[in-house]
């Protein structure tokens, strides 16, 4: 009676399995891999969004050469060591590209896995320079400018601009934040006109910042350049503002976000962040943007237009190519230039965007405005 | 000189935050011998009551010293009924088990908390409305010691204060401590220990829910996972003093709270850690049951 069950069973399982699998040739398994939870779910979630309203649009003028686009979600809460496992998953279910992931770190670790499956990776969001520039990973690409291209933006303006000649160069001890001071710290000393007089991590969470912000103001600098997120951007200014150290604030990306000025209110006004180009004004970001509000009621958040170039890039690729080889899909990537709301753009041989960069925004009346 | 000052103070408004966490977690051990993870929980839970009821209280319009004292109040009451729910769901029913039993148990806590507060609230981080003002009387020297560093600074040392009063001079106190010594003993002369051990666990907690108002005001910004790393700190702030001892908790506290900041200032805040556990290490090494801890002696 028992192997009867079984063998009906199996029988079962044979037969939900069989219209699975053939139904996986007609579609392309379009992953979506980041932080969908978690602390910094609000730099994942815009990017599901964006990849959701691309391939809607594309089903419904069907589909790419007669191939309907599936879109697998995936969470890794930013965290390497659960990224590992939303790639595994993913491969595991016969994606073909991913769109992902948010954090360098998780990214990183998530690429041997994607690599040895030949599937496509391409960022909206990660930043470190590694990823593209050590060449380890060929099935990656980004549609965002590497850290060190906006280091040297934020370093130009420092120096060129504002015209300091003594930096503190402060981060938090993280793949994402340390890369950056690093490159700061290295494009400060190369330039010559500027001396780093302070060079450090500190704890993300720690109770209390004061006693590195008396060393700033000991070390006599007349600029801090953080490396890292908000949350710590946020506390480490108010803190200044506290001890009354009147230094600019100059940051990076993971600061450029709306929550910084809500957290820091006031404390924030008048800083720095570099993010990527303002492209409000081209009619493709508008309609992306429009689009966003039409299926969801709400403005997109951060890295939504990088996320829905990516998706328009590797969907035109995958056109382009007629394949979701790796090979065929760099080579289509590497020469097909496709219309995007962050401008017209094709990809290097290492992956990196050409046509995409950083400006330096600043907080002006409680928004941040691009100088 | 200015600059060992400034480093100085640090270290002590430093130290004053992990004080008033570092005292609950040390009088619930002193009185039942269990290290209750959940605290840093706790004082999260604090944090956000007041934050609710002061951001409702400031639209209504409010006066500042009553958002103040209201927040305070209800923050201390929630998280108290959350400190004595914990005890009687999480550690109550264990408490004849083996030591390690309810020390998992309050790990889960912990970690159960955490996550209830995240799914419940956000996992955005949130500004935290500034509740101490700047006093004017502070301007001269606001760039060495804040207005909320002396708040938290003064509350510490009142706390501390008052609860070695009751501990030691109160009927309650008495019962606290004959619990603390003898829990069937205790019972045998008349002392109902389970209400005992709710009372610790309610004074524990709402101590926890003041300094969640006061250290939130400071650092203006909260999330569910602030209790995590506070808690740790002021654990080990606790056992570098002594745990169960009350004026230890604060002791520890504040030599953790300047090596850090003496460490960050002189050499690195990358080794501010490194310099704190090396610290606690050493001190471990030569007194074992901390700096004003009393060695246990084995009940034969």
């Amino acid at each position: 009676m028992k192997k009867k069950l079984f063998l009906a069973a199996a029988a079962m399982c044979l037969a939900i399995s069989v219209p699975v699998a053939g139904s996986a040739a007609d579609t392309i398994k379009f992953g979506v891999a980041g932080a969908h939870s978690g602390d910094l779910a609000s730099y994942g979630l815009p990017t599901v969004n964006a990849a959701k309203i691309v391939i809607e649009k594309v089903n419904a003028n069907g589909g790419i050469n007669g191939k309907m686009v599936e879109l697998l979600v995936e969470d890794d809460v930013c965290k390497p060591e659960v990224a590992t496992n939303t790639a595994t998953k993913l491969v595991s279910e016969g994606v073909n590209v991913v769109l992902g992931h948010i954090c360098s770190g998780a990214t990183k670790a998530a690429l041997p896995i994607y690599k040895n499956a030949g599937v496509l990776v391409m960022s909206p969001s990660a930043t470190n320079p590694d990823l593209t520039q050590s060449g380890e990973y060929p099935n990656f690409a980004r549609t965002i400018a590497p850290d060190d291209a906006q280091a040297k933006v934020d370093v130009e303006f420092a120096l060129n601009t504002l015209g300091y000649t003594k930096i503190a160069v402060v981060h938090d001890k993280g793949d994402y934040g340390k890369g950056f001071a690093e490159f700061a710290k290295k494009f400060l000393e190369d330039s010559g006109k500027a001396e780093v007089v302070l060079f450090e991590g500190v704890t993300p969470g720690a109770v209390d910042y004061s006693a590195i912000v008396q060393k700033i103001k000991q070390s006599g600098a007349e600029a801090v350049m953080f490396g890292g997120y908000h949350p710590e951007a946020s506390k480490i200014i108010g803190m200044m503002r506290k001890k009354r150290l009147k230094v600019d604030f100059i940051s990076d990306d993971g600061v450029k976000d709306n929550t910084f000025i809500k957290v820091a209110g006031k404390d924030s006004e008048g800083a720095y962040a570099s993010g990527p180009k303002d492209t409000t004004k081209n009619p493709l970001s508008i309609q992306a943007v429009e689009e966003h509000k039409k299926m969801f009621g709400t403005d997109p958040g951060a890295f939504f237009e990088n996320a829905y170039s990516a998706t328009l890039a590797m969907l035109n690729a995958i056109d382009k190519a007629d394949s979701t080889d790796l090979d065929a899909l760099k080579k289509a990537l590497q020469t097909e230039k496709v219309d995007t709301p962050i401008g017209n753009i094709y990809f290097d041989e290492k992956g990196d965007a050409i046509g995409v960069g950083f400006s330096v925004y600043q907080v002006k009346n409680g928004e941040f405005v691009e100088l | 000189m200015d600059y060992f000052i400034e480093l100085f103070c640090s270290g002590l408004s430093r130290g004053a935050i992990y004080a008033l966490i570092a005292l609950g977690y040390t009088m619930v051990y002193g009185i039942i011998g269990l290290i209750n993870f959940a605290h840093g929980e706790i004082y999260m839970i604090g944090a956000f009551t007041s934050f609710i009821v002061a951001t409702v209280l400031s639209i209504l319009g409010f006066p500042l010293l009553a958002i103040v004292a209201l927040s305070g109040v209800a923050a201390a009451v929630w998280a108290s009924a959350y400190g004595y729910t914990i005890e009687k769901i999480a550690y109550k029913p264990l408490r004849h088990a083996p030591r390690l039993s309810p020390l998992i148990s309050a790990i889960g806590m912990s970690i159960f908390l955490q996550n209830y507060v995240l799914l419940a609230q956000t996992s955005d981080f949130l500004p935290f409305p500034e509740l101490i003002p700047d006093f004017e009387f502070m301007e001269p020297i606001a760039h060495i010691v804040g207005s909320s560093d002396i708040v938290i600074f003064i509350t510490t040392a009142v706390v501390m204060a008052v609860l070695t009063y009751v501990i030691k001079f109160t009927r309650i106190g008495k019962a606290m401590r004959a619990t603390a010594q003898d829990r069937t003993m205790a019972m045998l002369v008349g002392i109902n220990v389970n209400n005992i051990i709710s009372a610790t666990f309610i004074i524990g907690s709402a101590l926890a829910a003041i300094g969640g108002l006061l250290i939130a005001s400071h650092i203006g910004q909260i999330n569910f996972y602030i209790g995590f790393l506070a808690g740790i700190k002021a654990f080990t702030a606790a056992v570098l003093g002594g745990i169960g001892s009350i004026p230890g908790a604060v002791l520890g506290s504040f030599i953790l709270g300047l090596t850090e900041s003496f460490a960050t200032g002189y050499v690195s805040s990358d080794y501010e850690d490194v310099f704190a556990f090396s610290l606690l290490v050493l001190i471990l090494l030569f007194k074992p049951s901390g700096l004003l801890g009393k060695a246990e002696t084995q009940k034969v």
